[in-house]
């Protein structure tokens, strides 16, 4: 099988508003496909609606050939057990510690051993660097450090596929640095099949093998990072320039200045 | 007028929705619990979360309201030279009314507003959609163990209410006022029956503990993952539990004494 995901024609509405709209999307077997965009297009949106958090109004979502939104509950979660998906925010169990959050997979869906669970929890968190860490809790760790835990435990369970949300926000350069390396090295190393969602256009491009951008509920730009950068689209290009005001205008939608201002007692 | 209707049709399909979804959530806490070897630790750390934590100001309270109820009642009772009857009308008041309403009360406070803020909180930074990916349901993995934890934790709550506040007003009745104790405990004996007292107030007890825990599980689990969500989360889950289980306890006692 060349894709791993494979979305065809898909619609899906919120509040009425089309998020996307007809909207083809592959995902190959093995590489970091990245997909970029402003903020509020709906990169996140996709990502739920490939781990069936969310259900489409219409279209094709397909991954490993397991058709998502018509599987039942058993079978959605059997094939979430072959993903892992980081959160923005990581998702760590605050109440749990570092192991025991890495562990937590481990502990609810396998049958393996106190030393066995422990050899695998130190040898996944050694893979993202944190192993001197396992005993802290989450909220003594900084932004970055409670990325890599979740990255840690996002590969507990040995995934086929990966899925980041936007795991470059807020970071300072080393960790943004360090996740870039972890990310682009754990595909490699562990046969990963990555999706990446993000706005970070440099650190983004660096690690991406193909690229998909979208905007206004479509793909505006696809292809390697040459391919994105060239793009000759003016959505595209404000994106990654970051352009102020363009195809995505400045202002929200408004009634003209002069008649807001000169409108009595509406707030 | 046209809005009007369409508003109130909008309305009520919310409201039938919110009680649906609370519906789907019972259903889940009830039957998808987790496997006896899992399940069993989890359900008594959660009894120690929302029980023994809830001790102290359990205990303390039963004090002072028995302490109350029997200086009250020594005082009414003694203008009718009644005051030996003081044991029987503090157990039956005990027992019968305050016990299980007076503790629902507190749990709701306690442990009901921390339940819903703490599962709100778990919604606001993706722990139970991180669960949901790692294929763990959070229905079976979060909520069925905090429900079974409040199901057992309130009637054994209650018990202990009820304990602590029949020995604050023998402390009252005997040690202060003066009362025999020997009348105390044996006109208190002789006046309350084990099951249309003490039994009946412990299933009052079960029917709070099943509404006050389904109401701080929905309210947390349904929040709006913002700061002000979640206060009104806990704002609501102890009003709503409070009006339910003031309600509830007149329907009940309406049941129970063959009224209805």
């Amino acid at each position: 099988m060349k894709n791993l995901i494979e979305i065809n024609k898909l619609t899906f509405k919120r509040n009425n508003r089309a998020i996307f709209n007809n909207v083809d999307l592959f995902i190959p077997k093995g590489k970091v496909t990245a997909i970029m965009g402003p903020s509020g297009t709906g990169k996140t949106t996709l990502l739920r609606l490939i781990g069936g958090q969310l259900a489409p109004a219409n279209g094709s979502i397909k991954v490993a050939g397991q058709e998502v939104p018509t599987l039942s509950r058993n079978g959605l979660y059997n094939l979430r057990k072959r993903m892992g998906m980081l959160f923005q925010t990581g998702g760590l169990f605050t109440h749990l510690s570092v192991f025991e959050n890495v562990a937590f997979p481990l502990r609810e869906h396998t049958q393996l051993s106190n030393a066995m669970i422990r050899s695998l929890v130190l040898m996944k968190l050694e893979m993202v660097g944190l192993r001197g860490a396992r005993d802290l809790m989450p909220s003594e760790l900084s932004g970055g450090m409670a990325r890599r835990v979740a990255l840690a435990r996002a590969i507990a369970l040995d995934p086929e596929l990966i899925m980041y949300d936007e795991p470059f926000s807020g970071q300072d350069p080393i960790s943004m640095g360090v996740l870039v390396k972890l990310i682009r090295s754990l595909n490699d190393a562990l046969g990963l099949t990555t999706v990446i969602v993000s706005h970070d256009v440099q650190e983004t491009l660096s690690i991406a093998d193909y690229v998909y951008v979208i905007s206004d509920g479509g793909v505006i730009g696809e292809g390697d990072g040459g391919a994105i950068t060239q793009g000759q689209s003016p959505q595209l290009q404000q994106f990654l320039h970051g352009l102020p005001d363009g195809p995505v205008p400045f202002h929200y939608p408004a009634n003209t200045l002069k008649n807001d201002l000169l409108a009595e007692g509406d707030a | 007028m046209i809005n009007q209707v369409e508003a109130l049709g909008r309305l009520g399909i919310d409201v039938i929705r919110k009680y649906g979804k609370a519906g789907i959530l019972l259903y889940g806490a009830i039957f998808r619990v987790p496997n006896f070897r899992k399940g069993f630790a989890l359900v008594v750390q959660q009894i120690f979360a929302e029980g023994v934590l809830s001790l102290l100001i359990i205990m303390v309270s039963a004090l002072f309201i028995g302490m109350v109820v029997a200086l009250q009642g020594y005082h009414t009772l003694s203008k009718f030279g009644a005051s030996q009857q003081l044991g029987p009308l503090v157990a039956l008041s005990v027992a019968r009314e305050l016990g299980p309403v007076v503790t629902a009360l507190l749990f709701a406070g306690r442990a009901g507003s921390a339940l819903a803020a703490e599962i709100g909180l778990m919604k606001a930074t993706d722990q139970l959609s991180s669960m949901e990916m790692m294929a763990v349901d959070p229905l079976q993995r979060v909520i069925a163990p905090r429900f079974w934890g409040g199901f057992i934790s309130m009637p054994l709550l209650t018990i202990i209410f009820n304990i602590v506040a029949i020995y604050g007003a023998y402390l009252v009745g005997v040690k202060w006022l003066g009362m025999d104790a020997g009348a105390f405990w044996s006109n208190m004996q002789s006046s309350v029956e084990f099951h249309a007292d003490i039994l009946n107030g412990i299933y009052k007890s079960v029917v709070f503990g099943v509404v006050v825990t389904w109401i701080a599980l929905y309210q947390g689990y349904d929040a709006v993952p913002t700061s002000a969500g979640i206060a009104n989360a806990t704002t609501r889950t102890v009003v709503y539990s409070s009006l339910a289980v003031l309600g509830l306890d007149f329907v009940l006692t309406a049941m129970m004494i063959g009224e209805w």
